[in-house]
């Protein structure tokens, strides 16, 4: 553990509306139907917002000036916290909406707990969020629903998705010292949480959760899969190669 | 230290910012929709405490800018806008007047008491701001803004916006 764990725990929760945010945004302007154009886009700019607030956090307990915008455009993908599953590719739609539920079945749940934090400013952020994240995870429930037990075609593409995906569920709920230096002991009621909605909803879907039982971890120590470089190179390129640009 | 040019109330102060519509929707105030959460002044300065709609809603931006330039047009020059974030906006706090404004422009106001704190898939009947018939439908949980959800109704047929419950 480097430095001081609510700078570490800021970062990881920042990071991961960061990196989900910027991902889903790629599909403005692409998505199958209208409304799920606009639905995506709103999804991704409550994420960015909700980066605001806890990077900007996060600088000011670092206390070496940085801002939001220094944090999110001039770090490299090793100092990093988000959580391997939001940095996987958006690949059809199918997998970005299982993404996004697998992401917001977690967040719901943990930002309402965070609600409760003593420290007041992860209490303050949390409690503004989470009421965006419960509209996220009403919509990703709904079309996870609607798609698996839909057609042969829809079912086959979120099957495969929940396949690909799975794996980078457990480092959302397995905690280490900097998580339990700002949450404490009860987090094992997300992970609980967790299993019983996500069985459920899969259940109304007609999906099969995968039996291997490996979970990939490491994003939140800053060890990444190579999804991250790239999709921050394309973020990051104006800062990078203008710094300190304004527009 | 420079003191004000002029010497508002505070009352004076809430007067003004009701003359200042919310960017996306022009037909209610930032005081209205429970923007503006505080107004203060000292010898100096006025100092007026917002809190956002929606953490990334661009029109929080926007809403700042055009309460200094509000004050400002009254003779102010030091005016401070501070951010905060608890309580968190509810559209519990809109204006029954707000909401009455908010039907005749045609989005269906907020269900009062139904602010999302994390129920999920309830099933809130909204009533379609032209016809008044409870016999609609979502059509998606996000609109044209952040705070607006995309309905139909399904005697008149019209689509609308409903500024949902948060």
């Amino acid at each position: 553990m480097t430095g001081n764990p609510i700078y570490e725990f800021a970062l990881r929760m920042g990071d991961n509306c960061l990196i989900l945010g910027q991902n889903v945004s790629a599909w403005c302007g692409h998505a199958p139907v209208l409304e799920e154009d606009i639905a995506l886009a709103n999804v991704a700019l409550d994420l960015i917002g909700q980066t605001r607030m806890w990077l900007g956090f996060a600088g000011e307990v670092e206390g070496k000036g940085r801002n939001a915008d220094d944090l999110a455009f001039l770090r490299d993908a090793r100092a990093f916290r988000n959580c391997l599953l939001v940095e996987q590719p958006n690949g059809d739609f199918g997998q970005t909406l299982m993404r996004q539920f697998l992401f917001d079945a977690w967040h719901h749940p943990m930002l309402k707990a965070l609600a409760g934090s003593a420290n007041v400013r992860v209490a303050e952020v949390a409690e503004k969020s989470v009421k965006e994240a419960a509209y996220h995870l009403d919509r990703s429930t709904g079309l996870v629903i609607r798609l698996g037990d839909g057609s042969d075609e829809s079912h086959n593409r979120m099957q495969a998705a929940l396949d690909g995906l799975w794996r980078y569920t457990g480092e959302l709920y397995a905690t280490d010292a900097i998580d339990e230096a700002v949450i404490g002991r009860g987090f094992s009621a997300i992970e609980e949480q967790y299993k019983n909605y996500t069985s459920k909803i899969f259940d109304e879907a007609t999906l099969t959760i995968p039996e291997a039982t490996f979970m990939h971890k490491g994003g939140k120590s800053g060890l990444h899969s190579e999804a991250l470089g790239a999709m921050l190179a394309d973020m990051q390129i104006l800062q990078r190669s203008h710094p300190g640009a304004q527009w | 230290m420079a003191t004000l040019a002029i010497n508002p109330s505070i009352k004076d102060i809430w007067s003004w910012l009701e003359d200042v519509p919310d960017p996306e929707i022009p037909v209610v105030s930032v005081v209205e929709l429970g923007i503006v959460r505080d107004v203060a002044r000292n010898e100096s300065s006025i100092i007026v405490t917002i809190t956002p709609t929606y953490s990334g809603c661009p029109a929080t931006t926007v809403i700042a800018i055009d309460i200094e330039q509000a004050i400002r047009r009254h003779g102010v020059e030091d005016v401070r806008i501070e951010t905060k974030l608890s309580p968190a906006w509810t559209t519990d706090w809109i204006t029954p007047g707000a909401c009455e404004k908010l039907k005749a422009y045609g989005i269906a106001p907020p269900e009062k008491g139904a602010a999302c704190a994390g129920a999920l898939r309830a099933g809130t009947t909204i009533h379609c701001p032209r016809c008044d018939s409870g016999n609609t439908e979502c059509i998606s949980q996000f609109g044209s803004t952040p705070c607006k959800a995309h309905y139909r109704c399904k005697d008149c047929l019209e689509p609308f916006d409903y500024f949902k419950s948060f």
